[in-house]
């Protein structure tokens, strides 16, 4: 049962006993799939990457979606922006989704970084009202200073990463799901993202956050939600959760 | 919100939901600025930039001239070769560009159609309005050589040229649709359009006149041939730019008009099969790239 008691109000996400499955083909020509199909092999398997999987998240939650490589945390929050479509069950958001799947997917080496944060916030769904009240504080946020004009190519992989998650962090939204994207940049940068995100956090915005990093996961979030296997084995308080995962982890 | 995705239960909506081409025009500035990017980047780095917009037809015209021109001579029997020449080679220029790049626009785009939720169809009609854009500097070159020859031009041709612009970017939106998503999964797709490609310069009155194909081939075949949509749309243009430029009197094919109603019809059906083709593979996009 998806913990609802302690939510006031409507919830933000609402995922419904969801399911994924990839079909995985063995063979990639046709060469090889008739000589598979000869010896009576099998051409694909299906994998369950997410199996029954169902909770609520509250409006102002910030939640912590923990599991070890290849539990389905990214698989997740693909079918929560929508990327993906789920087999069987259902997912449904209130308000405006911005996922941090990956950040800067949308920059292009060829362009100045000022072209790619107007084209960014687009994506993401801004209007270019938006972009252009924001984009001083989005520039000031990545500390890219002058290189703002130069092509992106010619950023270091950090400067990238800081410009391309300004962009995301700057973003008008009521959901925010972050992938990963704060193992990067250097650790100042690093303390700044985890200030924007508890400041979004205090105003009420709903957080779904995947990371390896256990302390600032812990720092950032209340509530933790354990994936192993594709399968929802813990959800409660995010102190409990990492303990649950770790036990998990090293008694297989 | 952007508005654009249907609502559920009182606010909720499902993620990853889209009404396909209708949510294009809600992501208007975001097609702004994908077609900006095609501009920008389509000759970065190189000196001549969009004046190989320019360089390219010129070169093929140069080419076709002089071995069709010149040395199979059509020149004495086409009038106005060169402007007939050239009128038909751009209409088939931009549906080679807007459907070939359409064909690749998913696949070119798999960063984003991996990782962000977007309308997909963004990705194949930001690149059929690139290609439109590119086709524009060959119209005014054709344009400026028409006056030089003489064009006067009349309503019901610029009418002509006009519908056989839109004819071409409908198939070739409704064709980059279908094969764009099959693109994704089977890269198949893309060779295969290569070769459709081949032929599209042969399969329509470009190089010769229709009337050579009339004299050679049964009643049947011909119909088949003027129903082709580009073969409308190349009539289409002739009858706009190289007919008002020339004195001598031609055979015009009969039911142009008509044919040209039934290639954009057909044009239509194609973009709505291409729309449904698109519509079924969609949700496999983002986990087959
Ligand atoms: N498009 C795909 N096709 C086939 N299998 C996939 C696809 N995407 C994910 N998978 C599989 O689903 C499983 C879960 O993947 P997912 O990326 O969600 O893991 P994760 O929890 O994010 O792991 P990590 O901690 O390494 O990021 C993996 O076994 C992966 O191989
Ligand atoms: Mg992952």
């Amino acid at each position: 049962m998806p913990k609802t008691s302690e939510l006031t109000g409507v919830p933000r996400i609402v995922v419904n006993d969801i399911r994924k499955t990839f079909v995985l083909r063995h063979t990639h020509s046709f060469k090889e799939a008739f000589i598979a199909w000869l010896r009576r092999k099998k051409l694909t398997t299906v994998f369950s990457a997410l199996d029954d999987v169902s909770f609520t998240i509250g409006e102002g939650e910030s939640v912590a979606l923990l599991g070890y490589n290849g539990s389905g945390k990214s698989t997740l929050l693909k079918l929560i922006s929508g990327v993906l479509r789920p087999n069987g069950g259902m997912v449904l958001t209130r308000g405006r989704v911005a996922g941090l799947i990956e950040v800067g997917a949308g920059f292009h080496p060829d362009l100045s970084g000022r072209e790619n944060v107007y084209l960014n916030a687009a994506i993401l769904g801004m209007t270019r009202k938006e972009v252009d009240a924001n984009f001083d504080r989005i520039v000031e946020f990545a500390e890219i200073g002058e290189f703002i004009d130069t092509e992106v190519k010619h950023y270091s992989s950090g400067m990238f990463v800081r410009l391309a998650f300004s962009v995301a962090i700057h973003t008008e939204l009521d959901i925010l799901l972050v992938d990963e994207v704060l193992a990067v940049g250097d650790a100042p940068f690093r303390e700044k993202c985890k200030a924007k995100i508890a400041e979004l956090s205090s105003q009420n915005k709903t957080m779904l956050v995947v990371s390896h990093d256990l302390d600032m996961v812990a720092e950032l979030c209340q509530r933790g939600i354990v994936l192993e296997r594709g399968r929802k084995v813990y959800d409660g308080d995010v102190k409990t959760a990492i303990g649950e995962m770790i036990s998990r982890g090293s008694s297989k | 919100m952007t508005g654009s995705q249907p609502t559920d239960v009182a606010g909720f909506s499902v993620p990853g939901r889209s009404r396909g081409l209708l949510d294009v025009f809600g992501y208007r500035y975001l097609l702004r600025l994908l077609v900006r990017k095609g501009i920008l980047t389509r000759y970065h780095g190189s000196v001549l930039g969009w004046t190989w917009s320019y360089v390219k037809p010129a070169a093929q015209f140069i080419v076709f001239y002089l071995v069709f021109g010149i040395f199979l001579d059509l020149n004495r029997g086409i009038p106005g070769f060169p402007v007939y020449l050239f009128s038909g080679i751009i209409v088939i220029n931009l549906f080679n560009e807007a459907f070939s790049n359409a064909t690749k626009s998913i696949v070119d785009n798999a960063p984003l159609v991996k990782k962000i939720f977007l309308p997909r169809e963004l990705f194949p009609v930001a690149t059929v309005i690139v290609a439109f854009v590119h086709f524009l500097p060959q119209v005014l070159i054709l344009l400026l050589v028409c006056l030089w020859v003489g064009w006067a031009p009349t309503w019901i041709g610029i009418a002509g040229i006009l519908l056989g612009a839109l004819i071409v970017v409908i198939i070739s939106t409704g064709l980059g649709l279908l094969f764009g998503a099959v693109n994704v999964s089977f890269r198949d797709a893309q060779n295969f359009v290569e070769l459709v490609l081949l032929f599209a310069t042969w399969t329509s009155p470009v190089l010769y006149s229709w009337t050579m194909v009339r004299d050679t081939v049964p009643a049947w075949v011909l119909e088949i041939y003027m129903l082709n949509p580009l073969t409308a749309a190349v009539e289409l243009f002739h009858e706009g730019f190289w007919l008002p430029t020339i004195s001598e009197a031609v055979e015009r094919p009969d039911s142009l008009w008509l044919n040209a109603f039934l290639a954009l019809g057909l044009a239509i059906v194609l973009l709505f099969v291409g729309q449904f083709a698109f519509r079924r593979l969609e949700g496999r996009f983002a986990q087959d790239l």
